[in-house]
């Protein structure tokens, strides 16, 4: 079922791929084997969880129907118990079913049929944040950011985020005079080169608000400025 | 502010109207009304006549039966006078007086004129009369038919006209003449006795008062009974209408309560059953596409993931060419281009049966089309370097928004564009133009080129799937034949329109006008249709427009 794990000080970085087609899913490692990543196979839902446990990845690539268990709910589980980068792979290009696997925690999402390549952006995006740890701290609002810590606390608490509302925050608070379209954050926080689904900005808006707003229905840290995009709140 | 209470006016009026043309009630209880009215007027009308007839007779009777008596009593006084001892004035006087005395005490009026044939003599001095009476009570005709002998009693009608302190009074009486002879000058006199009518006017009055009264009551109560009559009648109407409207808004389950076995319950029995086989077929329908959304979404399961298997396996082949023979590379190469059009097929084939189903959603905001066009040019850049083509854009100096669906929005554009760029001849043809516009309720944006152009009626098939300008034309590009059909659904979508323009030669030109607030409706587009460089030819055909 899985590949004989490499050393992961030569690899880019480790991939679950978690598809029920054996056909993609081998391709998908031959592809990724090729762009200098180590990844592991999985072909059924319910067990996607003991392999993530045991084989520790960088990054998940998550199909959406699997057998055994849904994506959606894999995808859940495998949030609560980590802010790993999860990329859904979905057959539909739906409303529904991409804003389903964007609130069920999925960071970003690529619709089959996929080019390679733009695969391999997404999951090089979500796998260099740890680059430039510059020692830099900064506010916005009533946070502290600890960039090179990637943690970021209200008055010495510390607020669980995922590396994605992370790096959103970030950007946000690193030019607080500014204002975000969400085709610039899709840039900067994603990797896309060219337009793609703003609706990612706004599910990871909300889900970013949540944790760290008093009241997420009037937004303080990040505000929406009609029209064009997000800003920091300014205090 | 000084035009305010006519407006009310006019509102008050139009409502009243409108109420008068939506309430089948009023109008009824109106006709009704009406209809009672002028019965209850004409025959109330003719019983007043019959009672005014009746009075008067009576009392025309009574009156010439007293004035009868009255003259023989004194013509027996005058013989039993004694003999020729007296003068005509004395006789005159001694026939009258009794009679005024008489009169005073019973309300009648006398006059004592004559001889006859002295013309009319009736306000001399000679004669004997009440009183306050004035004379010119007595009609003329009267008066002439009495000046000479032999006149037989006779009455009329007439207005009594007297005189006394509180000044003068008119009241409607009768006078009855007599001639008398007086022995002494053995001349004709006539009396006259007026007698008013007060009593029967009184009567005719009271019995006018009852009658009024009556009629009126009786107008309350048909109009209150036609009221509840009709109403029994309009109440299950208008529930009906209620419901109807209700299931009209898509509340299916909505039914009329049958009561009772009449017209109108069996009304309401149709009207449910109507109802029930309605909501069956929609939920037919429903399920159906439901059915068919829920094919689409397993079809592109199924087909998306081999295609997605196979298209790596093709980029690993391609990027690995060099190290194949030729042909094996060119095999790679070709692999590789023909599953860019297999896949974006595919695309479009899913993108049609989603609006098929009616499944596609408009997900608007407001955005610039400005920045769209731009971002479209800047994406199909490098096909029009490819094909050497140049994209003009013209855009206003003031920003073009509209709420719209972003994705859709610059699907519709990279479409027209797309189509632009391939109709275009890069030796022949100046290139392809862009031009918007916007104005308080529309944004418009106008692809225009210079191409082959399209015949007459081709302006509508443009949109339809898979058409193609010329068949035996070599497919010059990657299209897959569905875009502009694709923009035509998503332009619908937004409530827009998207609208050709063509003539052979003369190149094309597509209009999209997307109104500024999603879901209003448009009446004009900001851009002319017709470009304004067209050959303004009258004998070429007519332009076709694509409406829907």
């Amino acid at each position: 079922m899985s590949q004989p794990a490499q050393s992961s000080l030569a690899t880019k970085g480790r991939v679950l791929v978690v598809d029920d087609d054996a056909a993609l899913a081998e391709m998908l490692t031959i592809v990724l084997r090729q762009e200098g990543f180590d990844s592991r196979m999985c072909f059924r839902g319910d067990e996607a969880l003991d392999e993530f446990r045991d084989y520790k990845p960088d990054v998940v690539l998550l199909d959406v129907m699997l057998p055994g268990k849904d994506g959606i709910d894999v995808c859940k589980e495998i949030r609560n118990e980590s802010g790993v980068p999860i990329v859904m792979l979905t057959a539909k290009g739906d409303t529904v079913d991409v804003v389903v696997g964007l609130e069920s925690g999925a960071d970003d999402y690529v619709v089959k049929p996929f080019k390679p390549k733009e695969l391999v952006a997404r999951i090089r995006a979500r796998i260099r944040r740890s680059d430039g740890a510059t020692h830099e701290v900064l506010k916005i609002g009533d946070l502290t950011i600890d960039v090179a810590g990637h943690v970021v606390s209200r008055d010495d608490q510390p607020i669980n985020l995922t590396p994605l509302e992370f790096d959103l925050l970030l950007c946000l608070a690193r030019k607080p005079w500014q204002v975000f379209t969400r085709e610039v954050l899709l840039e900067q926080v994603w990797g896309y080169r060219h337009a793609a689904d703003t609706r990612l900005v706004n599910v990871h808006v909300q889900r970013l608000r949540s944790k760290v707003e008093h009241d997420p229905e009037h937004p303080e840290i990040v505000v929406t400025v009609r029209g064009v995009g997000y800003k920091a709140g300014s205090a | 502010m000084a035009r305010d209470p006519t407006r009310r006016l006019t509102e008050g009026v139009g409502r009243a109207l409108t109420f008068w043309r939506r309430s089948i009630q009023a109008r009824v209880v109106a006709s009704t009304l009406l209809l009672s009215a002028a019965v209850i007027g004409v025959v109330g009308w003719f019983l007043l006549q019959q009672t005014r007839d009746g009075l008067l007779e009576q009392r025309v009777d009574a009156v010439v039966a007293e004035a009868r008596g009255e003259v023989s009593e004194a013509e027996g006084r005058l013989l039993a006078a004694p003999g020729l001892d007296g003068d005509a004035a004395w006789q005159k006087r001694e026939l009258a007086e009794p009679i005024v005395e008489r009169g005073r005490v019973r309300d009648f009026g006398v006059l004592l004129a004559g001889p006859s044939g002295q013309g009319l003599s009736v306000d001399d001095s000679g004669a004997v009369r009440t009183l306050d009476l004035d004379p010119s009570s007595i009609p003329r005709s009267m008066v002439e038919r009495f000046d000479r002998r032999g006149a037989r009693t006779a009455w009329t009608y007439t207005d009594i006209v007297s005189h006394d302190e509180d000044g003068t009074t008119e009241r409607p009486g009768v006078v009855v003449a007599s001639q008398v002879q007086l022995p002494a000058d053995g001349q004709t006199y006539t009396l006259y006795f007026l007698f008013p009518l007060d009593e029967q006017q009184k009567t005719l009055a009271l019995v006018t008062r009852a009658m009024l009264a009556a009629g009126g009551l009786l107008l309350v109560l048909v109009a209150g009974l036609t009221w509840l009559v009709t109403r029994q009648v309009v109440t299950p109407i208008r529930m009906a209408r209620r419901v109807a409207e209700r299931l009209a808004a898509g509340r299916l389950q909505e039914r009329l309560k049958v009561t009772g076995e009449d017209d109108l319950a069996r009304l309401a029995t149709s009207f449910n059953q109507m109802a029930s086989n309605l909501q069956r077929q929609i939920r037919q329908l429903e399920e159906l596409s439901r059915l068919q959304r829920r094919f689409v979404s397993d079809v592109s399961h199924e087909l998306r993931t081999p295609l997605t298997t196979v298209r790596m396996a093709g980029d690993v082949l391609h990027d690995a060419r060099d190290d194949f023979d030729p042909a094996t590379a060119r095999a790679a190469e070709l692999l590789q281009a023909e599953l860019d059009r297999f896949e974006s097929l595919l695309v479009d084939l899913l993108e049609v049966s989603r609006f098929d189903a009616g499944a596609a959603m408009l997900n608007a905001d407001d955005i610039n089309l400005g920045d769209a066009v731009l971002r479209v040019v800047e994406a199909t850049q490098p096909l029009a370097d490819q094909r050497g083509v140049r994209v003009r854009v013209q855009a206003p100096s003031h920003a073009v928004m509209a709420e719209a669906d972003q994705r859709r929005v610059e699907r519709i554009l990279r479409n027209l564009i797309t189509n632009a760029i391939d109709h275009t001849d890069a030796d022949r043809d100046p290139g392809v133009l862009v031009r918007l516009d916007s104005d308080d309720h529309a944004a418009a944006v106008v692809v225009r080129d210079y191409g082959i152009g399209l015949g007459p009626g081709e302006s509508a098939m443009v949109f339809n799937r898979f058409w193609r300008a010329d068949p035996a034309r070599a497919r010059t590009s990657g299209g897959t034949g569905l875009g502009l059909s694709i923009a035509l659904e998503d332009t619908h979508l937004h409530g827009g329109w998207l609208q050709a323009w063509g003539r052979p030669q003369q190149g094309a030109q597509f209009r999209l006008t997307l109104p500024r607030r999603s879901g209003d409706p448009l009446r004009h587009s900001p851009l002319p249709l017709v470009p304004p460089d067209a050959d303004q030819d009258l004998s070429a055909a007519p332009v076709k427009e694509s409406l829907r």
